[in-house]
């Protein structure tokens, strides 16, 4: 695409050609990683940020919410923030200000079946994974990531080892407001066991933005639950993308619960590249005030016989705004696919906003998919049946309500985690008031 | 004064007028049976009673023990010990039975100034009274009526009203929808809990269910008002003659 036929950039857009002029050299990473953050970047510069008119991005559309881009933020210690889910025991390592920091990390780095890399240096490394390789990379704001990526970690779960911990990918923002890349790698070999929560912690107040970037490698059999936890401070931007490549056998759930930020844009993409993978792909979004939170979702079934489960549900007050895209393609070769998609909203306002599109692109004929979306408000018959019953409306709702996102929780399968969020649901009722 | 006065109400829904200055009293440790063909009112009134909205009543008042509850939103009501079978009870997903009725008892207990109930109590409340309902536990582990029967919503909703410990029981159409062994074990739930303290309003529309549950009183309603009153012979009349009569007597 040549220049005139784009519109002027953006004060945004114009920022960060400047900042990659300015930090490129700077950046970590040698040889191949900057020949992969010009490339990135040159694909980021000819698109500019994503906006309305590009379909995939038509409900966030980040020329308009991106008014300004931050500065790189700058390494600093992580007082103050605690990270979410900090009551579930697990193995925490801190990604502070886009950056792996080993001393606010708790990992066992005696399990012999777990390999913990700061990701440069993975990156510098042969490895059977090769960076940047995972469904999405051609996303824009992945481009972006790439272009930017700061700092972060690579973790290999070896062959057969079982995790009993959860590992936590505990990404923390502190300071002034500034932007942050980070990008992980997790690669969980054949047989491998692990749950692995990633969150997203920082201080209200700041508008701090974040563009991360999970690359998720599922092997055969393996057996993943990754559970991401969104509680960013009140005028953060946060865009997290989740590319995910599962293979035969594997057992895959993922779960992404969001309260926090201004605007969140959460992104899998998923691609089933082997036979008889069981997937459940689901999440909780519970908002109000003016937040804007988009769960897009891509799943590809490249092989046959998988299943997979896309479940979501979002509650919304205020004139908060909430996006579920759910798009399941099914190749044509893909034969015996199970797929089905449903996402449901509960607006607890008349100015909140709800936008559910899912679509089937489906190439295979022996398949079975179905999607199913609804938006609402409380059901009146509910609410009276309780408080015939003697409970006041507002309890009532908060009941009914509680039970609405229960019913998405109930897909965490570590009890831990599960509660947790439970009560992180509770607790956002509560401030409703 | 009766326990329960219902006097003169008119009831509107949807612009619709439903009841038309329906005069009623049920007494403690009574049980009133209410019947009439479909259209009369029955089912209004017992919504009017634990105050659904979109009834609009446009006149009369209902007073229960002295009191006109009109103006009390339906949780109030429910604490002031009134209480509604639903002829059909709704599924609550996701919330647990044991749950719901925990809550709901709270609730009603902390409105009448009343300290929680413990739960080796609350368990036990609900353990007896369960098992004489044939109510397993796993069923009190499921969400409410989820997945029920229509004979397990109705004895659901016998579960309920005995943890709850109403002073006015109203129970809309109980047996419909019930076989004839579902509908004796929920006769004997109600049964169970006549008390000289308590007031049930026994809405129906045949005259079966009150073989098993025997009314002091028995009301007949046509066209929104009481339009005969009497014993519990007035019930077989019924039955043998229909409500032709009642229903040309009012127009």
């Amino acid at each position: 695409m040549s220049a005139d036929v784009r519109a002027m950039k953006t004060p945004a857009e114009q920022a960060l050609s400047s900042a990659f002029a300015a930090t490129r050299c700077k950046l970590p990473g040698k040889g191949a990683i900057v020949a992969l953050r010009d490339d990135a970047f040159r694909r980021f510069d000819a698109s500019g940020l994503p906006h309305r008119r590009i379909e995939e991005w038509k409900y966030t559309d980040l020329r308009a919410l991106m008014r300004e881009a931050k500065p790189l933020a700058e390494p600093v210690g992580s007082k103050g923030v605690v990270p979410a889910l900090s009551g579930v025991e697990a193995n925490r390592i801190a990604i502070v200000n886009g950056r792996y920091e080993p001393g606010w990390s708790n990992i066992d780095a005696t399990d012999p079946g777990i390999v913990l890399s700061e990701l440069f240096a993975f990156a510098g490394e042969e490895t059977d994974y090769r960076l940047g390789n995972a469904p999405g990379k051609d996303d824009i704001a992945v481009s972006l990531n790439t272009a930017f990526m700061t700092g972060g970690v690579a973790l290999r779960i070896k062959k057969g080892a079982r995790i009993s911990k959860p590992i936590q990918l505990a990404h923390i923002f502190s300071g002034a407001a500034a932007a942050t890349y980070p990008r992980c790698v997790v690669v969980v070999e054949k047989g491998a066991q692990l749950t692995l929560i990633e969150s997203f912690d920082g201080p209200s107040g700041a508008g701090y933005q974040v563009n991360s970037v999970l690359e998720l490698v599922i092997g055969e059999g393996a057996q993943v639950d990754h559970v991401k936890v969104g509680s960013d401070g009140d005028a953060a931007l946060r865009i997290s993308t989740l590319g995910v490549t599962v293979d035969a056998k594997a057992n895959y759930r993922d779960f992404a619960f969001t309260t926090g930020g201004a605007v969140v844009r959460n992104q899998t993409f998923v691609r089933f590249v082997r036979e008889g993978t069981e997937a459940s792909i689901s999440g909780a979004t519970l908002i109000k005030g003016r937040q804007h939170v988009d769960n897009t979702l891509v799943i590809e079934h490249a092989a046959g016989g998988c299943t997979s489960r896309e479940r979501f549900r979002s509650v919304l007050d205020g004139e908060s705004h909430s996006i579920f895209q759910g798009k399941i393609v099914v190749e044509p070769h893909a034969q015996k696919t199970d797929a089905k998609m449903a996402s449901h909203a509960l607006l607890l306002s008349d100015e909140a906003e709800a936008d559910n599109k899912p679509e089937l692109e489906i190439f295979a004929d022996d398949v079975q998919c179905g999607h199913g979306a609804t938006a609402g408000a409380l059901d009146s018959s509910l609410k009276f049946y309780l408080m015939s019953r003697g409970i006041p409306e507002k309890q009532a709702e908060g009941l009914l309500i509680q039970a609405f996102v229960g019913e998405a929780i109930e897909e965490v399968a570590n009890e831990g985690i599960r509660e947790s969020l439970m009560q992180a649901a509770i607790n956002w009722l509560n401030t409703r008031g | 004064m009766s326990f329960l006065e219902v006097k003169n109400l008119h009831v509107e829904v949807e612009d619709k007028k439903i009841l038309n200055g329906l005069t009623l009293s049920a007494e403690k440790g009574q049980v009133a049976a209410i019947m009439g063909p479909n259209g009369s009112g029955k089912s209004t009134l017992a919504y009017v009673l634990a105050g659904k909205d979109n009834y609009k009543v446009t006149e009369g008042e209902v007073l229960l023990n002295g009191e006109n509850i009109l103006e009390m939103s339906p949780d109030e009501r429910a604490a002031k010990g009134v209480f509604l079978a639903f002829q059909y009870p709704v599924e609550v997903p996701g919330v647990a039975t044991m749950t719901f009725l925990r809550t709901a008892l709270n609730a009603q207990r902390k409105t009448r100034g009343e300290a929680e109930v413990s739960t080796p109590e609350f368990m036990k409340l609900v353990r007896d009274t369960a098992n004489h309902l044939g109510i397993s536990q796993e069923m009190l582990r499921r969400a409410v009526n989820v997945g029920f029967s229509g004979g397990e919503k109705k004895r659901n909703e016998i579960l309920q009203m005995a943890v709850l410990q109403p002073n006015l029981a109203v129970l809309d159409e109980t047996d419909s929808g019930l076989d004839i062994d579902a509908l004796k074990i929920v006769a004997d739930g109600v049964n169970r809990l006549r008390s000289p303290e308590r007031s049930m309003v026994v809405i129906t529309h045949y005259q079966r269910l009150l073989n098993y549950i025997v009314p002091d009183v028995v009301h007949v309603l046509a066209n929104g008002r009481v339009v005969k009153s009497g014993g519990k012979e007035l019930a077989l009349e019924l039955e043998a003659k229909g409500y032709a009569q009642f229903q040309g007597e009012a127009a």
